[in-house]
This record gives structure tokens, C-alpha cells and sequence, in this order.
């Protein structure tokens, strides 16, 4: 009489893998636009008066303080009611990068409102124009000055990436789970899987600090 | 040449320049004395259309300043400034500062804004700083090389608005030496200064300012050394 649940095994390799490769795509996926639209948003807030400031604040209020697991599963289904169904990777892309873009805009318009109006003026003053400005001056130091704190949002994004398993996203967590239901080997399985998020995330956070040396003046 | 007639400025309801009339002639050097709110750095972000005026013109080579046909971001070629703080640009290293509006702005080549930033700071004495980050300078060095990125710009004209008042007091006297130099490089300058002595020695025509009008103006000999009005021998009572 065979067992109803078989051990881990190297066969299972692939299978984790694709995981990872999973978490790491949707990851970069929401990273890339959510710093995007993230360093937009934050520099329309940076320049736009209190009204326009208000409105878009309000919405981004709205999709910071609701769980990202709501969001997830609001967002999938009700597209798949009104008939137009999203394969999981881009229902979850879709939300995890406007989470992230809701984080990373408050942080990128700090960033903008750190650099002083007379650094602006100065380079007004020396012939430059207005987009000039904002692309020679403002962007690079401010962009600088508020990259801790963008590292600190992309890697929380690559955790919170998890929780896009429970629209049917076949990422690392969710692999792991569908292991742990055949082995029971929920231990090794788990310690495993903290590893590999280490392994994605801890080459970000060593590119971040060598920039931050290089950018130290 | 820049003729300033009759110009009015307000913050709101605060009239700061009451109508004021100035002319600057080519390698004429200008300097504005006065006391605080008296609205003399007021007149120079005038000059460079960071401020917009409620009545009166001012005129810089022919080009009317306010004039909403002027294409104010080439105007500003023509004026240097510099102001109170350096802002140095602190991502891009000293001869990066000096050289990046030249290769922007005038579309130079990289080459040739490098080529005229080196020559202007080597001009200011910053010759051995070229790749230094600004931040690791001192506040002297940092207002030299806020001059040279003016400079490198070619302009015909320099505006300083009070450049030695954020500088301890050691740090002036280097900062002042560039302001000489320029001087016999027969630069036209209007320099909106504290430094009495300093503008006694090097201006050919200095104006106080009192309450946005131009109470006295003259030779520094009339003004600074025989103030004939009651208010400016106050005001160089106060600060000589």
C-alpha cells in the first residue's frame, strides 16, 4: 500500500525554481512601474497645488491602507465578473505595482520637495529652462536623497509579492505550499523558501548600499 | 547697458521697490547698499525676470525684461548671478558644475563646455578641484565656484546679490579677491553688498536703498565717504 503523501525530492527542483523565477519576474514587474509611475505621481504632487494635491492624495490613501490581499482579490474578481478575466501574473502585476507606485510616490515627492527652491533658482538663472531644470537638478538629487528610502519599498514589494498567490499566481510561496500538501515536510519546506526570498532580496539591498557609498559626498 | 525706469514691485500689498531709476553702462560696476527689506536683492531677481515688476521696464540691451514677448531663459544668458547661497550643484563634481549649463543651455560640445569650464575656474583659483565634490569644499570655494558656473555662461553681465553675507568671516576676503579680479576684467557688475570698504574701493557708482526707493546715489565718494541725506549717514553710522 503506497503512502498518500510523497517526500521532496530533487525532482521537485524545477517545479521550485519556477517559483522563484516567478516571484522574481512580478517582483521586477512592479518594481520597474511602480517606480515609474511612482517618481510622476510624486513630482505632480510636488508641483500641483493643495486641491489637485487633496484628490490624488485621497487615492493613494485609499490603496495604501487597504490590505494588499484585499486589493488582490477585489481587483481579480470583479474583472473576471464584468468578463474580461486577467491571467493571474497580470491581475497581480496590475495591483502589486500600483501598491508600490502608491508608496514609492510619497517617497520620490519628498525627494522633490527636498530640493531647495533657490538650488531651482540658481539653475534658472544660469539659462536653463524649466524641464531642464527638473531633469539636470531636481530629479538626480532628489532621487538621491530618498533612495534609502525607495529600497526600503522595492524590497518590501518583493515580499508582499507572496500574497499574489491567493489569486492563483504560481510564485515561490505558492509552490511551496502545494509541496508542503504532498510532503508534510512543512519545516523544511519553509526554512527553504526564506532562503530563496533571502537569496532575491539581499543582492538589492547590497547593490543599495554600494550606491549609497557611491553617493556619499 | 541696463536702464531700469521707474520700476514698482509688490509682494501682495507690500510695495517693495517704490519706483526705481537706474542705468548700468557697460564695465560700469554698480554698487547697492541698504539696509534689510529695503529691497535691493529684490531689484536684482527684478533684473534677471525671476521676478516679474507691476509697473515700469527694465531694459538690458535693447531687450525689455517684462516684456511678454521676451524669451526670458535667453535673456538670462546674457545675466550672471550669483547669490547669497552657493548652490552647488552637489551630484555633479566642480568642473561638472561649471560645465553643464554650457553644454545644455548653449548646446557647446561636451569638449568645448568642459574646455570653457576649466578656464573659469582655473580663473577663481579652483584650477586643483576639478573632480572634488562641491559638498568637501569650503563656503569660500563653493561661492567661487557658484562665479566661475556663472562665468562659463559667457554673460554680459554679473549680478551678486549680498554672495559674502552666508560666509564666515575668514572665507570674504577670497570671495572678494574674485570680485576684484573680475573688475579688472572690465566685467559690468551690480553688486548688492554689505562689505562698505569693499564697495568704496571697486564701484563707480554706488546707490543706497531705503524703503524701496533710492535715497542717495553718486561716486562712492558722494555717497559712502559725504552722504549728504539724513538716512544714509544713519544707515553707514550702523555698519561701518
Amino acid at each position: 500500500m503506497g503512502s498518500l503523501f510523497t517526500p521532496l525530492s530533487w525532482n521537485d527542483t524545477g517545479f521550485i525554481l519556477t517559483g522563484v523565477w516567478n516571484t522574481v519576474i512580478i517582483s521586477v514587474v512592479a518594481i520597474g512601474f511602480g517606480t515609474l509611475l511612482g517618481v510622476i505621481v510624486g513630482f505632480i504632487r510636488a508641483e500641483s497645488n493643495r486641491l489637485v494635491n487633496t484628490l490624488l492624495g485621497g487615492i493613494l490613501d485609499i490603496f495604501r491602507s487597504v490590505p494588499l490581499i484585499i486589493q488582490l482579490i477585489l481587483f481579480s474578481t470583479y474583472i473576471g465578473a464584468i468578463g474580461h478575466p486577467l491571467e493571474p501574473f497580470v491581475a497581480g502585476s496590475i495591483v502589486l505595482s500600483l501598491y508600490s507606485m502608491a508608496f514609492m510616490s510619497e517617497v520620490f515627492r519628498s525627494g522633490f520637495e527636498s530640493v531647495h527652491k533657490s538650488m531651482q533658482i540658481a539653475a534658472r538663472s544660469l539659462g536653463m529652462s524649466y524641464w531642464q531644470t527638473i531633469f539636470y537638478i531636481r530629479l538626480p538629487i532628489g532621487l538621491r536623497a530618498v533612495f534609502p528610502s525607495w529600497l526600503g519599498v522595492a524590497l518590501s514589494v518583493i515580499k508582499d509579492s507572496a500574497l499574489v498567490s491567493v489569486i492563483g499566481y504560481m510564485e515561490l510561496l505558492r509552490t511551496s505550499d502545494q509541496l508542503i500538501s504532498r510532503t508534510q515536510q512543512p519545516l523544511e519546506i519553509l526554512i527553504g523558501v526564506g532562503i530563496f526570498y533571502f537569496i532575491i532580496s539581499y543582492p538589492l539591498s547590497l547593490y543599495g548600499r554600494y550606491v549609497e557609498r557611491k553617493m556619499a559626498l | 547697458m541696463i536702464n531700469i525706469r521707474n520700476v514698482h514691485k509688490c509682494f501682495g500689498d507690500l510695495e517693495v521697490l517704490k519706483g526705481i531709476d537706474l542705468d548700468v553702462n557697460k564695465g560700469e560696476v554698480l554698487s547697492i547698499i541698504g539696509g534689510s527689506g529695503s529691497g535691493k536683492s529684490t531689484l536684482l531677481y527684478c533684473i534677471n525676470a525671476i521676478e516679474n515688476i507691476q509697473k515700469g521696464q527694465i531694459i538690458v540691451d535693447d531687450i525689455d525684461v517684462h516684456a511678454k514677448k521676451t524669451y526670458q531663459d535667453k535673456l538670462r544668458q546674457k545675466l550672471g548671478m550669483v547669490f547669497q547661497q552657493w548652490n552647488s550643484f552637489p551630484h555633479l563634481t566642480v568642473l561638472e558644475n561649471a560645465a553643464l549649463a554650457p553644454r545644455i543651455v548653449k548646446k557647446l560640445s561636451r569638449e568645448e563646455s568642459i574646455e570653457v569650464a576649466k578656464q573659469e575656474l582655473e580663473h577663481v583659483g579652483l584650477g586643483d578641484k576639478f573632480d572634488v565634490y562641491p559638498t568637501k569644499m569650503s563656503g569660500g570655494q563653493q561661492q567661487r565656484l557658484a562665479i566661475a558656473r556663472a562665468l562659463a555662461m559667457k554673460p554680459d553681465y554679473m549680478l551678486f546679490d549680498e554672495i559674502t553675507s552666508a560666509l564666515d568671516p575668514e572665507l570674504v576676503g577670497e570671495v572678494l579677491d574674485t570680485l576684484r579680479l573680475l573688475r579688472e576684467d572690465g566685467m559690468t557688475m551690480i553688486c548688492v553688498t554689505h562689505e562698505i570698504a569693499f564697495a568704496r574701493e571697486v564701484s563707480d557708482q554706488v546707490a543706497f536703498f531705503n524703503e524701496g526707493i533710492i535715497e542717495e546715489m553718486g561716486t562712492p565718494e558722494q555717497v559712502i565717504s559725504n552722504p549728504q541725506k539724513e538716512t544714509t549717514q544713519k544707515f553707514l553710522s550702523k555698519v561701518l
